[in-house]
C-alpha cells in the first residue's frame, strides 16, 4: 500500500495541532495494534502527562486514544488500537494506517493524571485498558514511585504484556479469569501503604465494580481515579444557525466550530480576550432563541435570563438563536 | 515639574525604554476586578510603545535584578520552597522554559537536550552548563534556584488534585505585599481569602475553574496592579518594617511624583506539558509617577483611577493614605 496524503480537510478537533507520519505499525493481538508517529520534519513532540491521549483524525472522525509512553520528552507517541467491529469505522481506519502515512491530531490532553503527591500506585487494568496504566507506570518507573499492576487479560490476548512484566517485575500480577482477579483485588485492596492512589481502566462495568469494591474497603474518593474508554469524547456540540437581526445574515454554526470563529470568519470583529468563557469580553446580545451556556462568567441568573452569552464557548439549545448584531 | 511634556504630538522616540515597554494595564478611568486573561505572546501597543510579544521578558535591569533576588534568598530560605512531590515539576518547568528563552533570544541563549543530558548558554551572564534532567545535583544551587537565577520573574507552582490546585513550590522575591512562605501548601482559594469582595464577586472562583482546566501546552496571561514607594521589587510582608512605614509619610513627601511608583504584574500561566502543575510567572515592572506623566494619556488615565477606586479595594492595595495626593499631583488638581 502506498502512503497516503494527510487528509485534506482538518477535523476541528484536531485544528491547529500536530501532523504525524506513521513510522511503525506492529500487531499487538488478534485485534489490537500499535501504532508509531513521528513529526514529519523531525521536531520534537510535545511532552505529555502521564495517561493522556491522543485525538487523531482518522477517515471523517476523529478518536481519542492513550498514549503508552511516559510522557518525558518523546520523540515519538505510541498508540494502541483495539479494532471495534461494531463501531463507527474509527478504529478501523486506523488499523489501516501504515508506515509512510501521515495524519492530523490535537496536541496531547490530560484527563487521567498521577496525582502528583502520591507515595504508591495501585493500577488496575482490563484489556484495552492497559494502555493509560502503563504510561503510568513508565513515568512512576522513571520518577522512582512503587507501582503496583494487577492486569486482567485472556491468556494469549493481552496488549503489552512483555513491555509490563519488563517494567513492573514482580509487582506485575496477571489474571486470566474473574475469579482470580477478585482474589488478588480484595487482596491488594487490603494491603496498600499508606498514599496509594488507585487508577482503573477498562470496561465501565469493569471499573464500577472495582471502584465499588475499593470504597468498601474503606478507601476515600480522593484516591480514586478511572478512566472509560471514550471517556475523552469531544464536546464538539451540536450544530445550530444563528440570524444577525440588523443585517439579517444568517450563518450556521457546525459542530467543533465556536459561534465566536463563526462570527470571526463572516468578518464580524467580536472583542475577546481569553476564549474560554471566563473573561466576559465576548458577551453577545441574544433576542431569540435558548443560548446552551457553557462559560463561566455568567451566574445562574444571568444564565437563565438568556439575553446574554458568552460566544467563544456558549452555543444553541434551540435549532435557531436570533443575536443583536 | 519641568519633566511634563505639554506638546499633543509625543515623540515617543526619545522616551526611555522603561515608558515604551511598560505593560500599562488600564483601559478605562475605573478598576474593578475582572479575570483579564489573554493567550501569551500577543503584542500589546500602548501609546507610546509595546509590549507582550515574549513570555520571557529581559529587560535593562536583568543583571541586577537577579543580583538582588540572589542576596534576598541568602538572606531569607523561606522565600523559596519545593514540597518532594513537586520535583517533576521544577525540573518540567526547566525543560519548558530554558527552550522558549533559547528561541525568544538567539543571540543571548542557546539550549540543547540529547536524553536527559542538557547544555545551556546564556552569554548576558557568561553562563555555559551541562547538567543532566531530573538529577537535581547537577545543577550547583538545585533546580528551582538555578530557574530563578535565569529569569526575572518570580515562580509559583499550582498542583492540581483532588479538583482544586495546591501552591506546593515556588521561587518569590519580588512579592507585593504577600508571604510565599506563609501561603506554601495552601489551596489556591484559601490563598486569595484577603483578597475583599472575594465572596461577593465570582472573580477568584472563576479563575479558579478556568486554571483547573488549562490544558498541557496552553499558556495564558493577565495583569495586575499596585503602588510601591520608592524603586523597591522586595515589598513582601517578611520585609514590611522596611518599607511599610513609608506608607504613611509619602503624601506629604514633596518627592512623591518621583518614588510613587506604578507597580505592574504581568502574570502568565501555564499549564506546563508534563507533569501538567500550573506554572505563575510573576514579573514586576515599577515606573514612578513622574515617567508617568511623560505619557499625557497615562497620566491621566491613572489620575482618575486612583481617586475613583472603591476604598475596600485601596485599602488591599495598601494606597488608602497616599493615593489622593498622587491622584491630585497626576491630574495638577
Amino acid at each position: 500500500m502506498t502512503a497516503t496524503a494527510v487528509q485534506a480537510k482538518v477535523h476541528p478537533a484536531v485544528k491547529g495541532g500536530l501532523e504525524l507520519e506513521v513510522t511503525g505499525v506492529s500487531p499487538q493481538t488478534d485485534a489490537i495494534t500499535s501504532i508509531t508517529f513521528v513529526d514529519p520534519s523531525g521536531a520534537a513532540l510535545p511532552s505529555y502527562v502521564p495517561g493522556s491521549h491522543l485525538v487523531v483524525q482518522c477517515g471523517t472522525g476523529a478518536n481519542a486514544y492513550s498514549l503508552t509512553g511516559s510522557g518525558t520528552a518523546p520523540s515519538e507517541y505510541t498508540i494502541s488500537v483495539l479494532q471495534v467491529e461494531d463501531g463507527a469505522g474509527g478504529s478501523r481506519a486506523m488499523h489501516r494506517l501504515s508506515v509512510g502515512d501521515r495524519v492530523h491530531a490535537a496536541r496531547p490532553r490530560s484527563a487521567f493524571a498521577p496525582t502528583s503527591n502520591a507515595t504508591h500506585f495501585l493500577l488496575v487494568a482490563a484489556g484495552i485498558g492497559i494502555t493509560p496504566v502503563l504510561s503510568h507506570a513508565r513515568s512512576a518507573a522513571e520518577w522512582g514511585t512503587a507501582a503496583d499492576l494487577i492486569y486482567v487479560h485472556r491468556p494469549g490476548a493481552g496488549a503489552h504484556v512483555a513491555e509490563a512484566r519488563e517494567l513492573l517485575g514482580p509487582a506485575l500480577t496477571e489474571c486470566g479469569d474473574r475469579a482470580s482477579f477478585q482474589k488478588v483485588l480484595a487482596e491488594k485492596l487490603t494491603t496498600q501503604p499508606l498514599g496509594t492512589h488507585l487508577y482503573v481502566c477498562g470496561p465501565l462495568a469493569f471499573m464500577d465494580a472495582v471502584l465499588d469494591q475499593a470504597r468498601e474497603q474503606g478507601w476515600s474518593t480522593a484516591r480514586l481515579h478511572s478512566e472509560a474508554f471514550g471517556a475523552a469524547e469531544l464536546d464538539a456540540g451540536e450544530p445550530f444557525t444563528v440570524t444577525l437581526a440588523r443585517s439579517g445574515t444568517r450563518l450556521d454554526v457546525p459542530a467543533g466550530v465556536s459561534l465566536l470563529e463563526t462570527l470571526e470568519s463572516a468578518g464580524k470583529s467580536i472583542p475577546n480576550m481569553c476564549r474560554k468563557g471566563i473573561c466576559g469580553e465576548c458577551a453577545i446580545p441574544v433576542l431569540r432563541g435558548t443560548p446552551q451556556h457553557r462559560d463561566l462568567y455568567l451566574n445562574d441568573q444571568e444564565k437563565a435570563e438568556n439575553t446574554t452569552m458568552m460566544c467563544c464557548v456558549s452555543r444553541s439549545q434551540d435549532e435557531e438563536l436570533e443575536l443583536d448584531l | 515639574m519641568s519633566t511634563i511634556i505639554t506638546d499633543k504630538d509625543l515623540d515617543t522616540a526619545v522616551l526611555p525604554e522603561r515608558i515604551r515597554r511598560f505593560p500599562f494595564p488600564f483601559s478605562a478611568d475605573s478598576y474593578r476586578y475582572s479575570a483579564n486573561v489573554e493567550p501569551a505572546h500577543k503584542t500589546v501597543p500602548t501609546e507610546v510603545g509595546s509590549w507582550g510579544s515574549f513570555l520571557i521578558d529581559i529587560d535593562e535591569h536583568y543583571l541586577s535584578e537577579l543580583q538582588e533576588r540572589e542576596e534576598i534568598l541568602n538572606k531569607d530560605p523561606s522565600r523559596t520552597a519545593v514540597l518532594p512531590h513537586m520535583r517533576s515539576a521544577v525540573w518540567d518547568a526547566i525543560t519548558t522554559l530554558l527552550p522558549i528563552m533559547a528561541e525568544e533570544y538567539p543571540h543571548a541563549m542557546s539550549y540543547h537536550r540529547e536524553g536527559n543530558a542538557c547544555r545551556w548558554t546564556n552569554t548576558l551572564q557568561n553562563l555555559e552548563l551541562e547538567f543532566t534532567i531530573g538529577d537535581d545535583d547537577s545543577l550547583p544551587m538545585g533546580p528551582l534556584r538555578f530557574l530563578g537565577s535565569q529569569i526575572q520573574d518570580d515562580l509559583v507552582f499550582l498542583d492540581p488534585r483532588e479538583d482544586t490546585l495546591w501552591l506546593d513550590a515556588g521561587l518569590v522575591t519580588f512579592a507585593a505585599d504577600w508571604s510565599f512562605g506563609f501561603d506554601v501548601g495552601m489551596k489556591f482559594m484559601e490563598v486569595h481569602t484577603p483578597v475583599p469582595r472575594v465572596q461577593t464577586e465570582p472573580v477568584i472562583n472563576r479563575a479558579h475553574q478556568f486554571l483547573l482546566r488549562l490544558q498541557p501546552g496552553e499558556e495564558f496571561r493577565r495583569t495586575n496592579w499596585t503602588m510601591t514607594i520608592g524603586q523597591r521589587l522586595d515589598t513582601s510582608t517578611e520585609t514590611y518594617p522596611q518599607w511599610g512605614p513609608d506608607r504613611g509619610t509619602i503624601a506629604d513627601d514633596p518627592d512623591l511624583p518621583s518614588k510613587l511608583h506604578l507597580r505592574v504584574e504581568v502574570q502568565h500561566m501555564l499549564c506546563l506539558p508534563h507533569s501538567g502543575a500550573v506554572l505563575f510567572l510573576i514579573r514586576s515592572y515599577l515606573l514612578p509617577l513622574t515617567d508617568i506623566a511623560q505619557v499625557p494619556p497615562w497620566r491621566e488615565r491613572l489620575g482618575h483611577v486612583l481617586a475613583e477606586l472603591p476604598e475596600d479595594m485601596a485599602d488591599y492595595k495598601g494606597i488608602t493614605r497616599y493615593r489622593n495626593a498622587a491622584s491630585n499631583w497626576l491630574l495638577n488638581v
